[in-house]
């Protein structure tokens, strides 16, 4: 078993190794820190001044390797909390994605933009953001979040082949946990950019949830209770890509289809999932997409206030039996 | 650090090469066909003409490399056409015309052409530029990066100019002072200076205080040599002045201070020092300018190029 934190870790020193022409830049990523999350350890001992520790200046950072990826190279950076992503809100939006674009023919930007994000770990309004809805439709960025059942180095590779800056957003409390674990109960595949956790032998599902990877374990936890005390079947589908929404199989013959999204409410990813369903489901679909979110709020510090706004596991089973019953 | 120019700032008979006075009418004469263009409402958007500034990247080109990445702004008709002599891809690109340098998706503020990119956000460049420059360290070329005094009221310079200086990269900043940032009197929107504040980043600086092409390159040239083979960054301050309004018709300045700054124009004193050959190549460029507005106006409108593949989406009907 690998913590998803060691082998995001792993990964990239598999890319680094593989990819001379790939460099990491960002706050306190060298060692011995190795980040603040310790998902660069070891980079910056084994590819010198491929690996940099930078002043505290997102929005330089972001510029910087922008540049790097100009000239012909490749950069991922780290953005240490998410939260402070909106400080290069002007290099990612106006220079990198722009720039794929705005001069007229494809200009390739193999940027990648790492934000480790989301809460439950008492942080408070300014370090347990998920801004992925911020950057929702932006020509020429794509959204990745890393998942418990992607491996992070296909990912890293295929964001990089897209030649497009891109956000890739990893959970800080999915870094604690461990790859591929779904508990006894649930069995998972990957098809595609998709992937699906169902029971094992439990026929068709009576609802099919969709989130992201920081929420998978807290809809893990949600489709357990509703299996073994509400006698309801669901089956969970998680795409690496969030924007653009990639097809979503076999919401055909879904009963009833439930959005999870960790980020507060308004202008949302789940909002963003429904509006791709809906033309496609239309006709199908018994009654409206339940959508959860995250409270309208800024996400307290102390943990039972925290607790309270963000997406939680006992809110996913209220919504899925509030829907079916 | 700052390093001042010691010749007198005008030289009374300026000493210009053929092919550096044809650089500049073109650059004068292109800026002047775009706002008579404007005028007769056949332009679209807006333009920033670098009328009186054109010597800064006149002078510059020379010293500047084909490997050299060149970053421009919002005011960059001149920063491109003194690097590439290509007026109809230029005129094409900000009248959205076949042949145009970008496919017409850019327009006046956003050129990508070889090492040459125009960008029009303010302070954005400098970054980007710092990233291309620890690209290049090591190669003997560099990032140059134009900005206005204006630019250093974001906070993208100072984050760019740390990194430069901590880094070692061979960036060079090209700041055009003209005292004046689109309305607002520099007076009232800088504090302290440039000097100082390249100062306190330990980046050297120096001031130009001529406009004269061939007194610019030779305080210039061993400090781009320093930028190249040290490598590290180096502000380069013109104390210049903008001849024409801001975009079209925002002049907000007193004709009393306008008539000031034309008498600063490079233009009469040159036509002055050698009246004959000034007028030969004048008209030489001005002719060359009317045949690729008239030839340019006449070619039909640029078609989209095909958008970049993006991921497939979730299908819509």
């Amino acid at each position: 078993m690998t913590r998803v934190s060691e082998h995001i870790n792993q990964a990239l020193h598999d890319l680094m190794e593989s990819d001379p022409s790939v460099h990491l830049l960002g706050e306190d990523v060298c060692d011995p820190y190795g980040g603040a999350f310790k998902v660069t350890r070891g980079l910056s001992s084994r590819f010198g001044s491929r690996v940099r520790s930078t002043p505290l200046s997102e929005g330089a950072i972001a510029g910087v390797g922008a540049g790097l990826a100009l000239a012909g190279d490749k950069a991922i950076v780290e953005i240490m909390f998410a939260d402070f992503v909106a400080l290069a809100f002007d290099q990612i939006t106006n220079f990198a994605a722009k720039s794929t674009a705005m001069y007229g023919r494809p200009v390739p930007v193999p940027l990648v933009v790492r934000c480790p994000t989301g809460g439950n770990r008492g942080y408070g309004p300014t370090h347990s953001q998920n801004p992925q809805k911020h950057f929702i439709g932006v020509p020429g960025l794509s959204l990745f979040e890393m998942t418990p059942f992607h491996d992070a180095g296909d990912l890293l590779t295929r964001m990089f082949d897209l030649g497009r800056p891109c956000l890739f957003f990893e959970d800080k409390v999915l870094y604690t946990r461990q790859m591929h674990d779904t508990g006894d109960l649930f069995r998972f595949e990957v098809a595609g950019d998709v992937a699906r956790v169902y029971v094992d032998g439990a026929g068709p599902p009576d609802c099919t949830l969709v989130t992201h990877g920081g929420l998978v374990h807290r809809t893990l936890d949600a489709m357990r209770a509703l299996l073994l005390e509400d006698e309801l079947v669901c089956e969970l589908l998680v795409p690496a890509q969030l924007y653009p929404v990639p097809h979503l199989p076999r919401l055909e013959d879904a009963p009833h289809v439930c959005v999870v999204d960790d980020g507060t409410e308004g202008g949302t990813w789940a909002a963003e999932v429904a509006t791709a369903l809906y033309p496609r489901l239309w006709g199908r679909l018994r009654r409206p997409i339940t959508l959860v979110n995250s409270a309208d709020s800024v996400i307290p510090a102390a943990p039972h206030l925290e607790r309270e706004v963000l997406v939680q596991a006992v809110r996913i089973r209220a919504a899925v039996r509030e829907a079916l019953s | 650090m700052t390093v001042t120019a010691a010749a007198p700032p005008r030289s009374p008979r300026p000493a210009v090469a053929d092919r550096d006075l044809r650089s500049l009418l073109l650059i004068r004469h292109f800026e002047r066909a775009l706002l008579r263009l404007f005028e007769r409402g056949v332009l679209s958007g807006t333009t920033h003409t670098c009328l009186g500034q054109e010597y800064v990247p006149v002078a510059l080109s020379a010293l500047l490399r084909d490997d050299d990445f060149v970053f421009s702004n919002h005011r960059g008709h001149g920063h491109f056409l003194a690097r590439h002599p290509d007026p109809h891809g230029l005129l094409a690109e900000i009248m959205g015309r076949e042949g145009a340098l970008c496919g017409g998706v850019g327009g006046s503020q956003h050129i990508y052409h070889q090492r040459f990119l125009s960008t029009g956000v303010q302070g954005e460049s400098l970054p980007v530029a710092t990233g291309v420059a620890l690209k290049l360290a090591g190669t003997g070329a560099l990032a140059c990066a134009y900005i206005g005094d204006g630019t250093w009221g974001e906070g993208a310079v100072y984050e760019a100019l740390n990194m430069a200086s901590l880094w070692r990269v061979p960036l060079l900043v090209v700041v055009e002072h003209n005292g004046i940032a689109q309305s607002t009197p520099t007076s009232v929107q800088m504090a302290g200076t440039i000097a100082a504040r390249a100062a306190a980043f330990g980046v050297r600086h120096h001031h130009v205080a001529s406009a004269d092409v061939e007194e610019i390159r030779a305080g210039l040239a061993p400090l781009l040599d320093a930028v190249r083979t040290e490598p590290s960054p180096l502000v380069v301050e013109f104390a210049t002045h903008r001849l024409g309004p801001h975009s079209k018709g925002d002049d907000t300045r007193s004709p009393e201070e306008i008539r000031r700054v034309r008498e600063s124009d490079w233009y009469d004193r040159y036509a002055e020092a050698d009246p004959e050959r000034f007028a030969r190549i004048d008209a030489e460029q001005r002719d060359l300018v009317e045949r690729v507005v008239a030839e340019v106006s006449a070619r039909p409108a640029a078609q989209a190029a095909s958008a970049p593949s993006a991921p497939s989406p979730e299908a819509r009907p």
